[in-house]
């Protein structure tokens, strides 16, 4: 059988995933805040309230953490429910029903329920989004034991990645990079899932293991033909999942490569980055040529001022420095081969704020 | 009512209105980068409960406060720099639109989380309460912040404490896209069930500047006479887009006759109506002297140096 793909946007690819999970099962329902605006939460949930009910599909009033704990009931009874937050800034009113009922539920009744629920948050940047409206959260999320915590990089995964987190029994917090959002990629028609807890190597390499995540990933795959014109070998994992972790990806290719760096969208202290090293020296200490780096925001709140921002956020040429310093190896490079941009504080025109 | 009350409100209006509009005209100059909510329409409520506070009591208020912080007599300049990220921004371009603070003004801060100021603002009031303070705080938000569980802590705890403390509720009907009606029961008033709750309650057309300013002069009082906690809820409309310099009236999430209705509703025409020599007479002379102050708050931020990129990482802690 033949599988058509299309090129489609990664919120594109998110819409996908939804009609694809509800037309697949009926228990599959969808709200949040602004779920059925003309906007559609960014294009994401456009066109599901026309196909699938006002039932399964409706925007509630701005209550997060009330209705996050009603998904948890409604799960507990079967329902799958995929709730969305414009922003990861504003789930942070749910923690009390994700962190003290739903990451448990299933562990303290000794797994006689299961919570299968869905958080999409979508993590702001640019355009002055500021202390509130740009946190990147993962590494608190996935600190609590019983969530699972999801972060896609590219269309084709975030596809697949939410099917999996749809269907998945347990609760997952599925954190999408709004400057991802318009970014093009091959996505097969229909159901595929992508395994939750599985990296990916994006490209192979001998010199350097560099694991990124989300729009970091990104960020370093802009760097992949600079490196490997310099001869530097360079192999690139895309984490995908934050936790489960894959722990053998990571620790297989340090072990090949001896030399890590990890690039982290969020701020350095108590980050998945250190996480991850932490991993790779309690596990592969020996392999290691010398100590593992990252890259990370600095430790404080994002500013909104584009004249504060214009070197907050670490960018290609940052990660090449890094990795020449690591390798003791000068890199020769052209001008940055991406579109030109206006400003440092939009991914592309397509992105003028305000949010 | 006299006269110079009436001319400080409309002049008042006339200061939010012409802001507004600027902001809104030079917007798409891209140079003020960061998500802006507007108030044009919503200038009254802001206007006639600021003008019942002095510069002692305290307000709070959410996304939406250009008009709260302008009524309570914040700083325009450092309000406009802030708007384009300027060193000399009331937050020194760290906040933005979203995120105001005028202490001078007792202005003590707008922020971006639906509800997040609520039980801060009512904790600015037990503060005045240990002070027995002769100040009273004051709390604005929309209706979509009443239905925040910490909405309803806040309002039993004020209630329990018996606070200094007036919750001002601009009622829109719109978070966002959505219609009140899509999110609470159609049947119920906000303000009787605040009321049920134990706090005595009241509401008003927001959009009246004279009504608003007379029901908040005189519940302000009674907050300040010791009387407790009190509610009061502005019925208004938003004029332009949630977020952003634009008309969105050919989306159609609101009826053709609501946005009749809202344009008909203009505070400013309300109070004109009620004071015909106010625009008869004064209207230029105000106007002149409010457009000079728009432009010299533009010049002010055009021409303020950027904050160098270190400050970013200053006044995270104490020390
Ligand atoms: C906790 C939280 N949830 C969602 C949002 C996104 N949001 C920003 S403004 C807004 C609507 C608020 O409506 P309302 O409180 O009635 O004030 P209005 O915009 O009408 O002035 C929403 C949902 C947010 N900022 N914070």
């Amino acid at each position: 059988m033949t599988i058509t793909k299309k090129q489609i946007t990664f919120s594109q690819a998110i819409n996908d995933a939804i009609q694809t999970a509800m037309a697949i099962d009926k228990s599959v329902i969808c709200y949040g805040l602004g779920v059925t605006d003309p906007n559609g939460i960014f294009g994401s949930t456009i066109g599901l309230e026309e196909k699938f009910g006002s039932q399964r599909v409706f925007d509630i009033p701005a209550s997060e953490n009330a209705v996050t704990g009603v998904a948890i009931g409604a799960a507990l009874d079967g329902v799958r429910p995929v709730v969305v937050h414009q922003r990861s800034d504003f789930s942070l009113l749910t923690l009390d029903q994700m962190i003290n009922n739903a990451a448990k539920w299933r562990y303290m009744f000794n797994g006689i329920h299961s919570v299968p629920i869905t958080n999409r948050l979508i993590v702001g940047r640019g355009w002055g989004q500021g202390p509130t409206h740009s946190q990147n959260l993962q590494a608190l999320f996935s600190h609590i034991p019983g969530l699972k915590v999801i972060m896609p990089s590219t269309t084709y995964d975030v596809k697949g990645l939410l099917l999996s987190s749809v269907f998945d029994d347990d609760p997952v917090i599925f954190l999408e990079h709004r400057w991802l959002y318009n970014q093009v990629g091959l996505v097969p028609e229909g159901d595929y899932r992508i395994p939750i807890g599985k990296a990916k190597i994006i490209n192979k390499g001998e010199d350097i293991t560099v694991v990124g995540m989300s729009y970091m990933t990104i960020e370093a795959l802009n760097l992949i033909a600079v490196l490997s014109e310099n001869k530097i070998s360079c192999e690139l994992i895309d984490l995908r999942s934050i936790k489960p972790i894959d722990s053998k990806c990571i620790i297989d290719s340090v072990k090949k490569t001896g030399n890590l760096l990890v690039l982290d969208t969020a701020c350095k202290f108590g980050s998945v980055a250190s996480e991850i090293i932490t991993l790779v020296v309690e596990e592969c200490f020996s392999y290691l040529k010398q100590s593992p780096r990252r890259i990370t925001l600095p430790d404080f709140p994002v500013p909104t001022s584009p004249a504060l921002t214009s070197n907050f956020y670490p960018q290609d040429l940052k990660i090449m420095e890094v990795i020449s310093e690591m390798l003791s190896k000068k890199i020769n490079h052209q001008k940055q081969e991406r579109p030109p941009i206006s400003m440092h504080d939009i991914p592309g025109d397509w992105f003028k704020g305000p949010f | 009512m006299n006269i110079s009350i009436a001319e400080n409100l409309y002049k008042q209006l006339l200061k939010i209105r012409i802001i507004e509009e600027e902001i809104s005209d030079r917007y798409s100059e891209e140079k003020m980068r960061c998500p802006t909510h507007l108030a044009i329409g919503q200038e009254a409520a802001a206007v006639g409960v600021c003008a019942s506070l002095n510069n002692n009591d305290y307000a709070v208020s959410g996304h939406r406060a250009h008009h709260h912080y302008i009524a309570k007599g914040g700083n325009i300049n450092k309000l406009i720099a802030e708007l384009y990220g300027k060193e000399t921004g009331c937050s020194g371009g760290k906040g933005g639109s979203m995120h105001l603070v005028d202490k001078n003004a007792g202005f003590m801060g707008s922020t971006a989380i639906v509800a997040g100021t609520i039980p801060v603002g009512v904790g600015l009031s037990l503060s005045q309460k240990l002070k027995s303070s002769k100040n009273i705080t004051c709390i604005f938000f929309g209706d979509a912040a009443t239905e925040e569980g910490v909405f309803y802590e806040s309002i039993n705890f004020a209630a329990l404490k018996d606070l200094p403390v007036l919750f001002v509720c601009e009622n829109n009907r719109f978070s966002c896209f959505t219609h009140l009606s899509q999110r609470q029961p159609e049947s119920r008033k906000i303000f009787q069930m605040v009321s049920a709750m134990g706090i005595e309650s009241f509401e008003c057309d927001g959009n009246d500047v004279i009504s608003v300013y007379n029901m908040a002069n005189q519940i302000t009082k009674t907050i300040k006479n010791g009387e407790g906690p009190k509610f009061l809820e502005l019925h208004t409309d938003r004029w332009l887009e949630h977020c952003g310099p634009n008309y969105d009236d050919d989306l159609g999430y609101r009826s053709k006759i609501e946005i009749k209705k809202s344009r008909e509703n203009d505070p400013i025409k309300i109070l004109e109506k009620k004071f015909p020599e106010l625009s008869s007479s004064k209207k230029n002379s105000i106007k002149k002297e409010l457009n000079l102050l728009t432009e010299q708050a533009f010049v002010f931020a055009e021409n303020s140096n950027f904050p160098p990129e270190k400050e970013a990482y200053t006044n995270l802690y104490s020390q």
